[in-house]
C-alpha cells in the first residue's frame, strides 16, 4: 500500500484520571488500507486510547485529525457518524433480536416511518453472504454461539455508513476480536480483514495473540505505561524485540517451564466414570492423579468448559459417577460437595462468574474459605488480614490494597485474586478455565509459573486454554475434545507437538 | 499552627462526610430542627397517662412499623431482591391474632395471647417461606414472586376476618402496641430486632454472604456459598419482621382491619432502605442507614402533621422530599449542580459516569472510579 | 475465500419439539389457550351470550390502555408505578376543567393528555439523566400525582356534561348484535397502534434493543436516552388516556380512582408473557393478560356465592400458575 497521508492522526494525546495518568503525549496514526496492531500490557493505555478515539472519554490534551481535518469526537454515536466503527471484545449486540435486526438496528430499511422487514432481511442476508457466512438472518442472535455473534458485529460495523451514502467506514477498530474464535473462524475473520484492506479501510487490531498479529498486520504501535514507545512495520520487528518493547525487559521465563520434569505420587485424586450431561457433553472417563497437570485441548465449543463444570459440580450431571479423593460425589451436591472434598474452580468468565465486583479484594479472597465454614462462624479478622496480605504479596496483586474494590482491578489482577481465593482453601484439584485469557504477557507467565509450582507441591490441576502451546508447556497429560466428546487422552512428552494435537482434534481418533 | 489545624479539620470533615450515615443523619437532623419555629416544644418530652409523651415519642411510636418492616426489607434488597408482600403479611398476621383472641371466651388470658401471636407469626413465616422458595428454588423474579402474595395475601386476610373489622379487648395484647414501663413497647421491639439483626449480620459471616449473593449470585454459588439458602433465609426474616409489625399494628389499634393494615407499607419500607444508602440492585447494605431512613420518613409525616399542613398535601410533600433525597444521592445530579455550588463530597457511590463501559479486563482499571481516589487528589 | 455454514444451536443437536419451547411466542399461546379454556368453562356454566366478550373489553378498557403503556416501559427493562395515580389525577383534572371551569371536553382532554405525557417525561428524565432507579422515581410519581389529585379536590367531582354522557353511552355496533363502548374501541385502537409502533418502526425496535442490552444499544449508536425518556412519556400519556376512558366509565373525577391499578397492569403484562427484565414480550400478550384477569372477575361475580376477596386470591393464584409456567418453559431453553 502506498504511503499516502494518514486517514487518522492522533497527536500528543493525554488523559488523566483522578488516580492515574492513563495516557501521556501519545502519538498514533493510521493509514488507509493498512492493518495496524495496537499492543501493550495491562495498564499500558490501549483501552483508554481507543475510548478516547471513539468518544467514550474526553481527552485532556492533544488533537485528533481525520483525513487531515481536526475533529472532536463527542460520543460513540458521533464516532460512528465520522466513519470510525468499533467492534468490542464483549459482543455489543442485542441477543434478543434477530441477526438481520442487529445488523440494521438504527437504520432499518423503511418506507417513511414503517420498517420493511422483507427488504431488511434480504439485504442482511446479502451482506452476510458477502462476508462468506451462511447463517439464517431471521434467527435470534442469542441462539448462535459467541463466535458467530462477533462476526455479525463485524458485519454491522463495517457496513455502517456505507449504504447511506455518507462517509463509509474509514477506520474499523477490532478490540480482541479473536479471543472467542476457533481456527476456522479466525480464517474467515482474516479473510474479511484482507477484503477490507483492499477496500481502503484502515483496521486497528488490538490483540494479545502475537502469532495472529504477525500474520495479518502491517504495522504496530506499542504502548507502555501510558506512553508510546515505538511504531514499527511488522516486518521490521521480531517477536523477541516486540516483547522486550512491551515489557521493557527480557523474557526467558516461559522457556524454562518446558524443561520441567515432574514425578507424580500415583494416587488418583479425581475419577470420572461415564460422567455426562445431555446437550452439554457426552459421557466421559477421566482420571487425574495427585500433582498431575491435565490439559484440555479442543476447538471452541468442543466441551472443555462443560467438562470442567461437570467435574466441579457447577452443572448437574445426568449420568455416570464422580469420585473425589476416594469418595463418591452425588450429582445433586452442587459446588459445595466438590469444594468440601478439595476441588476448586476458576471460571472462564471472571467478571460474571468469578468475582464479586463491589466487595473488596479481602472479601473476595476470603469468600470460598468462609463459605465452606458456613455462615455462623466467621473467619477471625486477624487471620483473614494475615492471609490476604500473604497472598497479595505472593501473587503480586496490584494495587496491593486489600480494601480496594475487586471490580476496579485489571484483568490480570482479578485473575490473581481468584487464584488466591482458591489456593487459600488448600485444594487437592484446581480447575482453571482460560486463566490467561485477556491478560498481558507478563502476567501470563506468572500464572503459568504458579501452576507449575502448585503441581510441584502436589496439587492437581485441570488446565483449559485456547493456546495450544500453553497446554503443551504445562501438561503432564492432555485430553482432546471434539464436538462435546472427549476423544483422546495423550501423555505429554517432548515429541508431542501442536500439530499432533490438531490432527487428533481433526480426526477425532486416538493417535 | 492554625494552618495545620484547619487542614486537619478539613480532612476530618471530609472523612466524616464520607461516612455512609452522614447525609441521612444530616437530613434527619434538619427535618427535626425544621419543626422548631412551628412547634417550639417539639423536643420536649413529658409524661401523660402514665407514659412518655411528646413529638419525639410520637415519632418513635409510629415509626415502629416502618422501621421493623424496613429492617427485614434491607436484607432482601441486599440480596438483589424485593418483597412487595410485607403489607399483606402484616394484615394476615394481625387478622389471625385478632380473630383468635376476639373469638375466645377469656380475652385476657395471657396464654391465649401468646398462642395467638405464635400462630400469627407462624403464618408470617409460612408466607416468607413461600416467597423464598419461589425466588430461590423456582428462580422467579422477586417482584413477580412477591406480587402474588401481595395480591392474594390481602384476600386471605379479608377471608380470615370475613371482611369485617375485628375488634378485641385483650389487656395483655394491648401491651404489645402500647407502653411498658412508660416507654412505648415498640421501642423495645425495634431496639431488640435491630440488635438481633446487627449481631446476625456483622458478628457472623451472614452479612458477608448476603452481600456476596447480592453482588453476584452466580459467582457466589461457584465459590461455594449456599446462595439458595441465604435467599430463603432473608425472605423468611423479612416476613417475620412484617408479622411482628402486624401484631404491633393490630394491638395498637385494638383490632384488625384487613383492608387497610399495612397498606402500601412496602413502598415506604423500600424508600427507607434506599434513603439509608442500600442500593436497590443489592450488595452492601446498612442497617443503621435503614433505621435512619425510616425515621426520616416518619419524621416527615409528623412534621407535616404538626405544622398543620392539610392531610391531602401529605403525599405531595413526601414525594418532593423523596425526590430531593434521591437527586442528592445521584452522582450525576451532584456533578451537574455541584459545578455551580461547591458542595462537600458525598459518600461512596458505586456508579460509573454515563457512557463509561465495563472494562473487559485489559487496559487501566478505570471503569469504576472510587471516591477515595477523588479525595486523594482533589 | 471460505464460506462457513453455521446453523443456530450449533454444537448439540436440538430436536424439533425443544425448538418450539424456545420460541419466544410460546407464553402468549399458553395465555390465549387459558383464555379460551376459561371462557369455555364460563360459557358452559353461566351461558355467556355474545355480549359477554364485548363486555370484557368494555369493562376493562381502561386497564388495557394502561397495560399498553406499562408494556412499553417494561420492555425497556423499567417499571412504572405511577400509572394508577396518573389515572386518578387525569380524572380529577378532567372533572375540574369540565365541571368547575366549563371548558369544552375536547380541549380538556388534550390538556389532560399533555399533562400525563409531561408527567411521564419528568419521571423519565429523573431515571435517565440522574440515574434514579425506575422503581423509586415512579414511586415518587405515585405519591406526587395522588397527592396532587387530593389537593385539587378532596371529594369526587361529578361530570354532568352532555358530550361526555353521550360518548359514554354510545354503542359501536359489532357484527352479530353485540356492541362495544367508545372506551373499548379506543383501547383496541391503542393496542393496534402499539403493535405497529413496536414491530414496524425504528423506535419500536429501539425499545426492544434497550431491553435486550442497554449497554450494547448505546454502543451501537442508538439514541438510548431519548428513547427511554420517550417511553416513560408514552406511559404517562397512556395513563392519562386511560384516565379519560375511566371518566367515561364513572362519569366523574375521583382522586381515589384507580388506586393500585399499576399492579393490575403489571400482573396483566406478566401474565401476557412479557419478561420484567425487558427485551421479550408482546403487546397482544398484555391484552390477553387483561382479558384473563377480567374473566376471573366475571366468573367469580357470576358465581354469586363467592365474596369479593376471592377475586384477589384467584388473581394471585393465576399469577402463580403463569409464573411457574414461564419458569418451566424458560428452564427448558437452557
Amino acid at each position: 500500500m502506498a504511503e499516502d497521508s494518514p486517514v487518522l492522526q492522533m497527536t500528543g494525546i493525554s488523559k488523566q484520571f483522578p488516580a492515574v495518568r492513563a495516557l501521556s503525549g501519545v502519538d498514533f496514526r493510521l493509514f488507509p488500507g493498512e492493518v495496524h496492531a495496537l499492543l501493550g500490557e495491562n495498564g499500558a493505555g490501549k483501552s483508554t486510547l481507543i475510548k478516547v478515539l471513539t468518544g467514550v472519554y474526553e481527552l485532556d490534551e492533544g488533537t485528533v485529525e481525520l483525513d487531515g481535518s481536526p475533529v472532536r469526537v463527542t460520543s460513540p454515536h458521533h464516532a460512528q457518524q465520522l466513519g470510525i466503527s468499533t467492534v468490542y471484545q464483549e459482543v455489543n449486540l442485542c441477543p434478543n433480536l434477530t441477526v438481520a435486526e442487529n445488523i440494521f438496528l438504527g437504520r432499518e430499511r423503511t418506507t417513511g416511518p414503517v420498517v420493511r422487514w422483507r427488504r431488511t432481511r434480504r439485504e442482511a442476508a446479502a451482506l452476510v453472504a458477502g462476508f462468506g457466512l451462511d447463517i439464517d438472518v431471521s434467527a435470534q442472535l442469542g441462539s448462535y454461539p459467541l463466535a458467530i455473534q462477533q462476526l455479525v458485529a463485524i458485519v454491522r460495523a463495517v457496513d455502517l455508513n456505507r449504504v447511506d451514502g455518507a462517509a463509509g467506514t474509514k477506520v474499523l477498530i477490532l478490540d480482541e476480536p479473536t479471543s472467542s474464535l476457533d481456527q476456522d473462524e479466525v480464517e474467515v475473520l482474516f479473510g474479511v480483514i484482507r477484503r477490507l484492506k483492499s477496500a481502503g479501510v484502515a483496521v486497528l487490531f488490538v490483540s494479545h495473540f502475537l502469532d495472529q498479529i504477525y500474520r495479518v498486520c502491517d504495522r504496530m504501535t506499542v504502548l507502555r505505561n501510558g506512553r508510546m514507545v515505538g511504531e514499527h512495520l511488522v516486518a521490521n520487528l521480531d517477536r523477541v524485540g516486540l516483547v522486550r518493547l512491551m515489557l521493557g525487559r527480557e523474557l526467558r521465563q516461559l522457556e524454562e517451564l518446558r524443561e520441567h520434569e515432574r514425578a507424580g505420587s500415583g494416587e488418583v485424586v479425581l475419577r470420572a466414570a461415564g460422567l455426562g450431561r445431555r446437550g452439554s457433553i457426552a459421557p466421559f472417563d477421566l482420571d487425574i492423579g495427585a500433582g498431575e497437570v491435565v490439559g484440555l485441548a479442543g476447538l471452541l465449543g468442543s466441551g472443555r468448559t462443560e467438562l470442567a463444570r461437570l467435574v466441579f459440580g457447577a452443572d448437574q450431571a445426568d449420568s455416570g459417577e464422580l469420585t473425589v479423593a476416594g469418595e463418591t460425589v452425588s450429582h445433586r451436591g452442587g459446588p459445595q460437595a466438590t469444594i468440601a472434598r478439595g476441588v476448586a474452580f476458576c471460571p472462564e468468565n471472571r467478571r460474571a462468574e468469578g468475582l464479586i465486583p463491589e466487595l473488596t479484594v479481602r472479601e473476595n479472597v476470603m469468600l470460598a474459605m468462609q463459605a465452606a465454614r458456613g455462615w455462623v462462624r466467621p473467619v477471625p479478622r486477624e487471620t483473614a488480614d494475615r492471609l490476604v496480605a500473604k497472598y497479595i504479596a505472593a501473587l503480586d496483586i496490584r494495587p496491593a490494597d486489600p480494601e480496594a474494590k475487586a471490580g476496579s482491578l485489571s484483568g490480570g489482577n482479578q485473575q490473581k485474586v481468584l487464584l488466591a481465593r482458591w489456593i487459600l482453601t488448600s485444594p487437592k484439584l484446581l480447575v482453571l478455565d482460560e486463566p490467561t485469557r485477556g491478560i498481558d504477557v507478563g502476567a501470563k507467565a506468572e500464572i503459568q509459573k504458579l501452576v507449575v509450582s502448585l503441581a510441584d507441591d502436589g496439587v492437581s490441576v485441570l488446565y483449559i486454554s485456547a493456546e495450544l502451546d500453553e497446554v503443551l508447556r504445562l501438561s503432564d497429560s492432555i485430553g482432546v475434545l471434539r464436538d462435546r466428546t472427549l476423544v483422546a487422552k495423550l501423555a505429554n512428552g517432548p515429541d508431542v507437538t501442536a500439530d499432533q494435537i490438531m490432527h487428533t482434534i481433526a480426526s477425532g481418533a486416538q493417535p | 499552627m492554625t494552618a495545620t489545624l484547619t487542614r486537619i479539620r478539613q480532612r476530618d470533615w471530609r472523612r466524616l462526610s464520607r461516612h455512609q450515615l452522614f447525609w441521612p443523619l444530616l437530613i434527619l437532623a434538619a427535618l427535626l430542627l425544621f419543626n422548631l419555629p412551628f412547634t417550639p416544644n417539639f423536643f420536649s418530652i413529658g409524661v401523660r397517662n402514665g407514659h412518655l409523651y411528646g413529638s419525639l415519642v410520637s415519632i418513635l411510636y409510629f415509626g415502629t412499623v416502618p422501621i421493623l418492616v424496613a429492617l427485614g426489607m434491607t436484607l432482601v434488597i441486599a440480596t438483589g431482591g424485593i418483597d412487595l408482600s410485607v403489607g399483606a403479611v402484616m394484615a394476615i398476621s394481625g387478622a389471625i391474632a385478632c380473630r383468635l383472641i376476639s373469638h375466645a371466651t377469656d380475652q385476657n388470658s395471657v396464654s391465649l395471647v401468646f398462642t395467638a401471636m405464635a400462630l400469627a407469626l407462624l403464618a408470617a413465616l409460612a408466607a416468607g417461606l413461600f416467597n423464598g422458595l419461589m425466588v430461590a428454588r423456582a428462580g422467579v423474579q422477586p417482584i413477580v414472586a412477591t406480587l402474588i402474595l401481595m395480591v392474594a395475601g390481602r384476600g386471605i386476610a379479608q377471608l380470615i376476618t370475613s371482611g369485617f373489622i375485628l375488634t378485641e379487648l385483650s389487656r395483655p395484647y394491648a401491651v404489645v402496641g402500647g407502653y411498658a414501663a412508660a416507654v412505648p413497647t415498640g421501642l423495645f421491639i425495634v431496639v431488640g430486632f435491630v440488635a438481633i439483626t446487627a449481631v446476625l449480620t456483622r458478628r457472623t459471616a451472614l452479612g458477608l454472604l448476603v452481600e456476596s449473593v447480592g453482588g453476584n449470585a452466580e459467582a457466589s454459588r461457584l465459590a461455594g456459598v449456599r446462595a439458595q439458602r441465604i435467599k430463603l433465609m432473608v425472605y423468611v426474616f423479612c416476613a417475620l419482621c412484617a408479622g411482628v409489625a402486624g401484631l404491633w399494628n393490630s394491638s395498637s389499634l385494638g383490632g384488625a382491619d384487613a383492608n387497610n393494615a399495612g397498606l402500601w407499607i412496602e413502598l415506604d419500607a423500600i424508600l427507607a432502605v434506599v434513603i439509608g444508602g442500600t442500593p436497590l440492585t443489592g450488595g452492601r447494605f446498612s442497617i443503621g442507614g435503614t433505621v435512619v431512613g425510616a425515621l426520616i420518613l416518619q419524621t416527615l409525616k409528623t412534621t407535616i402533621f404538626t405544622i398543620g399542613i392539610p392531610a391531602q398535601a401529605n403525599m405531595v410533600f413526601e414525594a418532593v422530599v423523596v425526590i430531593v433525597i434521591c437527586l442528592l444521592q445521584s452522582t450525576d445530579f451532584r456533578r451537574r449542580v455541584g459545578r455551580l455550588v461547591r458542595l462537600p463530597r458525598p459518600p461512596r457511590q458505586r456508579q460509573a459516569p454515563p457512557g463509561e463501559l465495563a472494562d473487559a479486563g485489559h487496559g487501566p482499571a478505570i471503569a469504576s472510579v472510587s471516591q477515595e481516589s477523588v479525595e486523594a487528589t482533589s | 475465500m471460505t464460506t462457513l455454514k453455521i446453523d443456530a444451536q450449533r454444537s448439540a443437536s436440538v430436536p424439533a419439539r425443544l425448538r418450539i419451547l424456545r420460541d419466544p411466542r410460546l407464553p402468549i399461546v399458553v395465555t390465549a389457550a387459558l383464555l379460551v379454556v376459561m371462557y369455555a368453562y364460563g360459557s358452559y356454566r353461566y351461558s355467556f351470550d355474545q355480549q359477554v366478550p364485548a363486555n370484557l373489553l368494555i369493562n376493562n378498557s381502561y386497564l388495557i390502555v394502561a397495560a399498553v403503556g406499562a408494556t412499553f416501559v417494561i420492555l425497556t427493562g423499567g417499571i412504572d408505578l405511577s400509572i394508577g395515580s396518573l389515572v386518578g389525577f387525569s380524572t380529577v383534572l378532567t372533572g375540574l376543567l369540565v365541571t368547575r371551569h366549563d371548558w369544552p371536553v375536547a380541549v380538556a382532554a388534550v390538556v389532560v393528555l399533555v399533562a400525563g405525557a409531561v408527567g411521564g417525561l419528568l419521571m423519565g428524565c429523573m431515571i435517565q439523566y440522574f440515574r434514579v432507579p425506575p422503581f423509586i422515581a415512579t414511586l415518587a410519581g405515585l405519591f406526587l400525582f395522588r397527592g396532587l389529585s387530593l389537593m385539587l379536590s378532596k371529594e369526587s367531582i361529578p361530570i354532568n356534561d352532555k358530550t361526555v354522557a353521550s360518548i359514554a353511552q354510545f354503542h359501536v355496533p359489532l357484527p352479530g348484535g353485540a356492541f362495544l363502548s367508545v372506551g373499548a374501541t379506543v383501547a383496541l385502537v391503542v393496542v393496534a397502534v402499539a403493535v405497529v409502533v413496536l414491530h414496524y418502526t425504528r423506535f419500536g425496535r429501539r425499545v426492544y434493543a434497550i431491553g435486550g442490552n442497554e449497554q450494547s444499544a448505546l454502543l451501537m449508536g442508538l439514541p438510548v436516552a431519548r428513547t427511554k425518556v420517550t417511553v416513560y412519556a408514552l406511559s404517562g400519556f397512556c395513563s392519562a388516556l386511560s384516565g379519560l376512558v375511566f371518566v367515561l366509565y364513572i362519569q366523574s373525577g375521583d382522586p381515589r380512582a384507580a388506586i393500585g391499578l399499576e399492579l393490575d397492569a403489571i400482573a396483566a403484562v406478566v401474565i401476557g408473557g412479557t419478561l420484567l427484565t425487558g427485551g421479550f414480550g408482546y403487546v397482544l400478550g398484555s391484552l390477553l393478560g387483561v382479558l384473563v384477569i377480567g374473566l376471573i372477575k366475571t366468573i367469580i361475580s357470576d358465581e354469586g356465592t363467592l365474596s369479593s376477596w376471592w377475586i384477589k386470591i384467584g388473581t394471585g393464584a393465576l399469577l402463580l400458575l403463569f409464573i411457574l409456567l414461564q419458569r418451566a418453559v424458560a428452564s427448558r431453553r437452557t
